[in-house]
């Protein structure tokens, strides 16, 4: 197990690597680079230009560029933004990326609370109405796009029932302590509801199947052979052998999550790292684009290494070669 | 949104005892299998439904979907307009009737050239394994690890226009990693068979046994997967719209309609405008999932 785990950081590199090269390219596809705007102006002559390329190292070979962007980004330095005269992108990037990652947890706990024990229920009630309710909601779930989703959303229980903020992340500024988690917890629950809804559905399918596939298996045939309770089976030697898959699974939701929060973010209003996309797609602030890129791979990267270790872990009958 | 292998959507019938003749090749059996499939059939006739309005949708639709008209915007449902106007005057109905149309090209063509480019990388990693298979597992790992939604949103950004052909190659060049997966896996169960030894040992060419002796083989995962897939390629397109870096106005789709609902008070007062393509997109989805998995448990040997 051991092995396979330094094997699995081993392949770790190679990935990591390439998602910068990836990343590195497109920035360079990308049209313009940091001085195209002062080439255009014409009171900087071309002389100057040139020189100022040379010193950035934009006339450097392609591999010594890269070398420089890896070496500078590693140490945290994303560029400047475009868009917002100079401001650093790491700054621009700090300022969003919590509110991002309350809502993709928040989506996350909703699924996992909602999934699991409806997926363990329908399992155990196969063919019930119960189960088909299930079915049906998983199926709806499925089918609904996410922005689709937030706008009733948006429309039933803020607008009709008026029970929760449609827009933004915070109602007022000036609120401290108690109050103010509070009115930020309002405020996730529309759009992580809406981030959780597809996750829900597929986790819900995902947790029945798992159950009813290990409740078939030799071994609970014999922890029921040798008399045990039926919760006991269900609970100690059914549930968590079911789980290993899904908390694997979980590892590769989080990119999921991460890139569907851009979509959600844009529904809701919600100031946060998807937002900060969207608009620098919109105004071509390729430093921002490449910088949310990357972060995103690299945590997405990192979360399939520790889906993988942790499953190694946990399950000690699957054999490594 | 995202793409993602979905599971096991319908509880599975008990075993059925087939009482089929001989003759029926596995292919065939599995479609007695699939009409038997109630939810599957309701599938095929919503499906169909919106295929004959994408067909004569220059018949139904009352209005032109592209004509504006600035002194009636964003009017309420009338007999005139059945579902309204939106911010620019266009008729809501004619925009939905027309939409249905750029909803299922893009789902059907963007699918078919995923396919295509899933199935010719994953039958050449899967047929000649080594170097070959190893570089193109490595670009599928890669593919799988970017963020899809950045990585396509990057692209539009670089490429600074849009329209339907090149939104299409810009899925199908994100999607593709899926299908390789799975072609691949099929062909290496495939590989150790008897027949293929046989094929093989006959001198029968690469091509023949790629074309004759695999795919043939793998036609249910890939039919099952292409199904699946298009319908999440309805919703991602229908989302890339809403977001504004899809189709670009005034071409009529589902997702940009909905965009209308970006304003509160188009949202809050009006509806009529965002409601119908919404459900029209869900039903649309739900029916191609319904007969996925449909075919999924017919082509599954096991149920």
């Amino acid at each position: 197990m051991h092995k396979y785990i330094i094997r699995r950081i081993l392949q770790f590199i190679p990935m990591l690597i390439l998602v910068t090269i990836v990343v590195f390219g497109l920035a360079k596809a990308a049209p313009g680079d940091v001085l195209s705007g002062e080439r255009l102006d014409p009171n900087i002559p071309a002389e100057v230009y040139e020189m100022r390329r040379e010193a950035l190292g934009l006339n450097d070979p392609i591999h010594i560029q890269y070398w420089n962007w890896v070496t500078t980004v590693a140490s945290g330095d994303f560029g400047t933004s475009m868009q917002y005269s100079g401001r650093p992108v790491a700054d621009l990037i700090a300022s969003r990326i919590m509110n991002t990652v309350y809502l993709s947890l928040f989506a996350l706990g909703v699924t996992l609370a909602i999934a699991i024990p409806i997926g363990i229920y329908s399992a155990s009630r196969k063919y019930s109405l119960f189960d088909y309710g299930a079915t049906t909601f998983a199926f709806l779930g499925l089918a609904t796009p996410n922005f689709f989703a937030g706008l009733l959303a948006i429309y039933i229980f803020a607008f009709i029932l008026g029970w929760f903020p449609s827009q933004g992340s915070v109602s007022a500024p000036g609120l401290s302590g108690i109050e103010l988690f509070l009115d930020k917890l309002r405020h996730l629950v529309l759009p992580g509801f809406t981030l959780g809804l597809a996750s829900t559905a597929m986790y819900m399918r995902y947790m029945r199947t798992e159950m009813l596939e290990v409740k078939g298996s030799d071994f609970i045939r014999t922890a029921q052979a040798k008399g045990l309770s039926n919760n006991s089976v269900l609970y100690k030697h059914t549930l968590r052998n079911a789980l290993i898959p899904i908390i694997t699974l979980l590892g590769l939701e989080f990119g999921t999550l991460l890139s569907g929060a851009i979509i959600t973010e844009r529904v809701f209003n919600y100031p946060g790292l998807g937002q900060l996309f969207l608009t620098s797609i919109t105004n071509r602030d390729y430093p921002v684009i490449m910088a949310i890129n990357l972060i995103l791979a690299v945590t997405i990267l990192v979360g399939n290494l520790l889906a993988d270790i942790f499953y190694a872990i946990v399950d000690p009958r699957i054999r490594y070669d | 949104m995202e793409t993602r292998v979905q599971p096991e959507m319908v509880p599975k019938p008990d075993i059925i005892e087939e009482k089929a003749p001989k003759s029926l090749s596995p292919f065939q059996l599995a479609m007695r299998r699939f009409l038997k499939n109630k939810l599957a059939i309701a599938g095929i006739g919503i499906l169909g439904f919106f295929v004959i309005i994408a067909i004569f949708a220059d018949v139904i639709a009352p209005h032109d979907p592209t004509a504006y008209d600035m002194y009636n915007i964003e009017a309420k449902a009338s007999s005139e307009h059945w579902l309204g106007t939106d911010s620019s005057g266009r008729d809501n109905f004619s925009r939905l009737i027309h939409g249905s149309r750029i909803s299922l090209t893009i789902g059907f063509f963007a699918m078919m050239f995923t396919i295509l480019i899933g199935v010719t990388l994953g039958s050449l990693a899967g047929y000649y394994g080594g170097k070959v298979d190893s570089v193109i597992m490595r670009a599928t790992d890669l593919m799988l690890i970017l963020p899809f939604l950045l990585l396509v949103l990057t692209i539009i950004a670089i490429l600074e226009r849009i329209n339907i052909g090149i939104f299409i190659v810009i899925i199908a060049f994100t999607t593709w990693p899926q299908i390789t997966r799975i072609i691949r896996a099929t062909f290496l169960s495939l590989r150790e068979k008897e027949f293929i030894l046989g094929a093989r040992s006959i001198g029968a060419s690469d091509a023949r046994i790629i074309f004759r002796h695999f795919l043939p083989n793998a036609v249910g995962p890939i039919i099952v997967n292409a199904t699946l897939m298009m319908a999440n390629l309805i919703i991602i397109e229908s989302a890339l719209s809403f977001i504004g870096f899809g189709i670009p106005q005034p071409t009529p789709t589902w997702g940009n309609m909905i965009t209308e609902a970006n304003s509160l008070r188009m949202l809050e007062g009006h509806w009529e405008a965002w409601l119908p393509p919404g459900l029209a997109i869900l039903l649309t989805v739900l029916a191609i999932n319904f007969i996925g998995d449909g075919l999924r448990d017919a082509f599954d040997s096991r149920s």
